[in-house]
C-alpha cells in the first residue's frame, strides 16, 4: 500500500497509507492540518497546496495547465508546488514526502 | 437524544453541510473547549454537495465517497453529530432547541446553518405524478441515478435552466439519456449571468444533444402509463418518464424567524455572522449579509461563502474581532467545460470578452463598472480566474485594450494599466 508522508506547518510529520482516491482525500481523511479541499477535489479552490520533496518530484511530475494557473493564487508557489487533489494515489507515489503549504 | 448538562459551554449547530461542519472544526481550531453538537435532519454522514449534480450522477461507486470529513475526525475533535434529527423550534428564553420528538438541548452559543431547500413550483398535477425529483441531498442524487440507470431509455425533462439543472443535464447526457430542458425566461441562466455566458452555455448544451426550450412556463403535468405529459402556458407539451425540478430554492429561515430573529432575504447577520441575538450566529446559504468590497447586502449559495462564514463565526465566538470581507467565487463543471467565477457582477455597465487564441472553448468575460473590475467569468481558463481574483481584490485598474488583444499574453504586466 503506498505510504505518503505529510509535514505540516506545525512541523508534525504524519505518515499514512492509502489505496485509492487523491492525496488530498487521504489528507482530509487523516485530518492533516492545512489541507482543506473545499471544492471536493476538482481543482477549483487551491486549498490543498503542498510542496513535493524535491527528490520526489519525478514521482508526481509537473502540474497540468489549470492546476499550474490555480497555484498562482498562492503567493508562496514554488517549482515544487502541487494541488494534491490532482495527485491520484498509486504505487508510484509510495514513499512520497510532501510539505503542507501555509 | 443528547442532554449535555455539564458546566462546559455548549455550542450547538443546526445544519451539517459545508457551513455547519466547517464551523464545527474551525471552532475547535480556534480553541473552543466546550461541547460541539451538530444536528441535521439528513441521516447521511456529512458530504460535499457540488459533486451530486456532477461526478456523482455519472459515477458507478455504490457509496458516496465525497465526505466532508472522515468519521474518525469527528471523534478526534470531539464533535458530536446527531443526524436524521429535525429541529422544530428555537427557544431563546431558555437557550434551548427542541427536536421533532420534543427533546430539548441547551446551548450557550447557537449557529444556524440551515441552508435552503428545493422550491416546488405550483404546477397543476405535479403532486399526482410519479418520478418527479429534486436534487439537493445525496439521497436525491442516488435516487435519480438509480432511476435513470435502471432504464437508460427513459426520457428526462428538467424544469429550470439554472446551474444545477444544467449540470444535471450534462451528467445525464454523459450517461446517454435523452434530456429536454424547459426554461421560463427567454434565456437559460437568465438572472445569474450575462447574455454572452448564457448564450455560450445554450450552444454547448445544444451541441451535446440537450433539447432546450425557452419562454416555457410549465402549467400542468399529467401522467398515463408512466409517461408524463408536461404542458406549458403556450399550450406546447412535452413527454418524459422522469421530471427533475431545477426551479431554485427556498431559504430555510423559518426556525430563525419563528424565534424572532431578524430575517430579510435570508437570516440577517452582522460582519461577524452574528444575528440580532448575540448568542445566535447564522452562516452559509441561509444568511443575508453585507459584502464590504461591493458595499451591498447579498445572499449567496456557494461553498466559498459557507466555508468562509464558518471560519468567521468560529473566530468571533472564540472572542476574536473579525469582519467577513471576501470576494465571492463559484465554479461549475459541465461536459469538458470548467466555469470559474469570481466577484459579483451586479450593475456592470461593460462586459469585455477576452478570447484566447488556442481554442474557442477557452475565454473569459470581464465585467466592469466603468474602470472598476467587478467580476470575471472564466471558461477553461484558470489564469483569467486567478488574475481576475487578484485584480478585484486589490482594485487594480485594467488596461482594457490589452485585455481585448488576444495576441498579448494574459498576465498581470500586460493587464495592469500603467499610471
Amino acid at each position: 500500500m503506498p505510504k505518503i508522508t505529510f509535514i505540516t506547518s506545525e512541523d508534525e510529520t504524519i505518515s499514512v497509507e492509502g489505496t485509492s482516491g487523491s492525496v488530498m482525500q487521504l489528507a482530509v481523511d487523516n485530518d492533516i492540518k492545512g489541507i482543506e479541499g473545499d471544492c471536493g477535489g476538482v481543482c477549483s479552490c487551491a486549498t490543498c497546496h503542498v510542496f513535493i520533496h524535491p527528490d520526489h518530484f519525478a514521482k508526481t511530475g509537473a502540474p497540468g495547465e489549470i492546476e499550474k494557473d490555480m497555484l498562482e493564487l498562492d503567493d508562496n508557489v514554488t517549482e515544487y508546488s502541487r494541488l494534491c487533489c490532482q495527485l491520484e494515489i498509486n504505487d508510484n507515489l509510495d514513499g512520497l514526502i510532501v510539505t503542507v503549504a501555509q | 437524544m443528547p442532554n449535555e448538562n455539564t458546566k462546559a459551554p455548549i455550542c450547538l449547530v443546526i445544519g451539517a453541510s459545508h457551513a455547519g461542519i466547517n464551523f464545527a472544526f474551525s471552532l475547535r481550531k480556534e480553541g473552543w473547549t466546550g461541547s460541539i453538537i451538530v444536528f441535521d435532519k439528513d441521516p447521511e454522514t456529512p458530504y460535499h454537495r457540488p459533486p451530486l449534480s456532477k461526478s456523482y450522477l455519472t459515477s458507478t461507486e455504490e457509496t458516496n465517497n465525497n465526505l466532508l470529513k472522515s468519521l474518525e475526525s469527528y471523534e478526534k475533535e470531539n464533535i458530536k453529530l446527531y443526524l436524521g434529527v429535525s429541529i422544530k423550534k428555537i427557544d431563546r428564553i431558555h437557550k434551548t432547541v427542541i427536536t421533532e420528538d420534543g427533546s430539548r438541548q441547551q446551548y450557550d452559543k447557537l449557529v444556524i446553518a440551515t441552508g435552503a431547500r428545493p422550491l416546488i413550483p405550483p404546477i397543476k398535477g405535479l403532486d399526482k405524478v410519479t418520478e418527479v425529483y429534486t436534487l439537493r441531498t445525496a439521497h436525491d442524487a442516488t435516487t435519480i441515478r438509480q432511476k435513470v440507470k435502471e432504464n437508460i431509455s427513459k426520457r428526462v425533462l428538467i424544469i429550470g435552466g439554472r446551474y444545477t439543472g444544467l449540470e444535471i443535464a450534462a451528467s445525464l447526457r454523459k450517461l446517454g439519456t435523452s434530456v429536454t430542458l424547459l426554461e421560463r425566461e427567454s434565456k437559460i441562466l437568465a438572472r445569474v449571468t450575462s447574455p454572452e455566458m448564457s448564450q455560450f452555455f445554450y450552444d454547448v448544451h445544444i451541441l451535446n444533444g440537450v433539447q432546450i426550450h425557452t419562454n416555457k412556463n410549465v402549467s400542468s403535468v399529467t401522467s398515463i402509463n408512466h409517461t408524463n405529459t408536461i404542458t406549458c402556458d403556450d399550450e406546447t407539451s412535452y413527454e418524459a418518464e422522469i421530471i427533475i425540478l431545477g426551479t431554485g430554492v427556498i431559504v430555510n429561515t423559518e426556525l430563525a424567524k419563528d424565534a424572532g430573529i431578524q430575517t430579510e432575504n435570508g437570516i440577517k447577520v452582522n460582519q461577524a455572522c452574528q444575528t440580532n441575538d448575540k448568542d445566535i450566529y447564522a452562516i452559509g446559504d441561509c444568511t443575508f449579509h453585507h459584502n464590504p468590497h461591493y458595499n451591498r447586502f447579498v445572499r449567496l449559495e456557494s461553498v466559498q461563502n459557507a466555508v468562509d462564514q464558518a471560519k468567521i463565526a468560529a473566530a468571533s465566538i472564540c472572542g476574536k474581532e473579525v469582519i467577513y470581507d471576501t470576494i465571492p467565487w463559484f465554479w461549475s463543471d459541465q461536459y469538458e467545460i470548467k466555469l470559474q467565477m469570481v466577484g459579483l457582477p451586479f450593475d456592470y455597465n461593460e462586459a469585455i470578452i477576452r478570447n484566447e487564441e488556442e481554442t474557442t472553448y477557452k475565454f473569459s468575460i470581464w465585467y466592469f463598472d466603468n474602470d472598476e473590475l467587478l467580476a470575471v467569468d472564466a471558461i477553461n481558463n484558470a489564469k483569467a480566474y486567478v488574475l481576475g481574483t487578484k485584480s478585484i481584490k486589490e482594485h487594480l485598474k485594467i488596461n482594457k485594450s490589452n485585455l481585448r488583444d488576444s495576441s498579448l499574453k494574459l498576465n498581470l504586466a500586460n493587464l495592469i494599466l500603467k499610471e
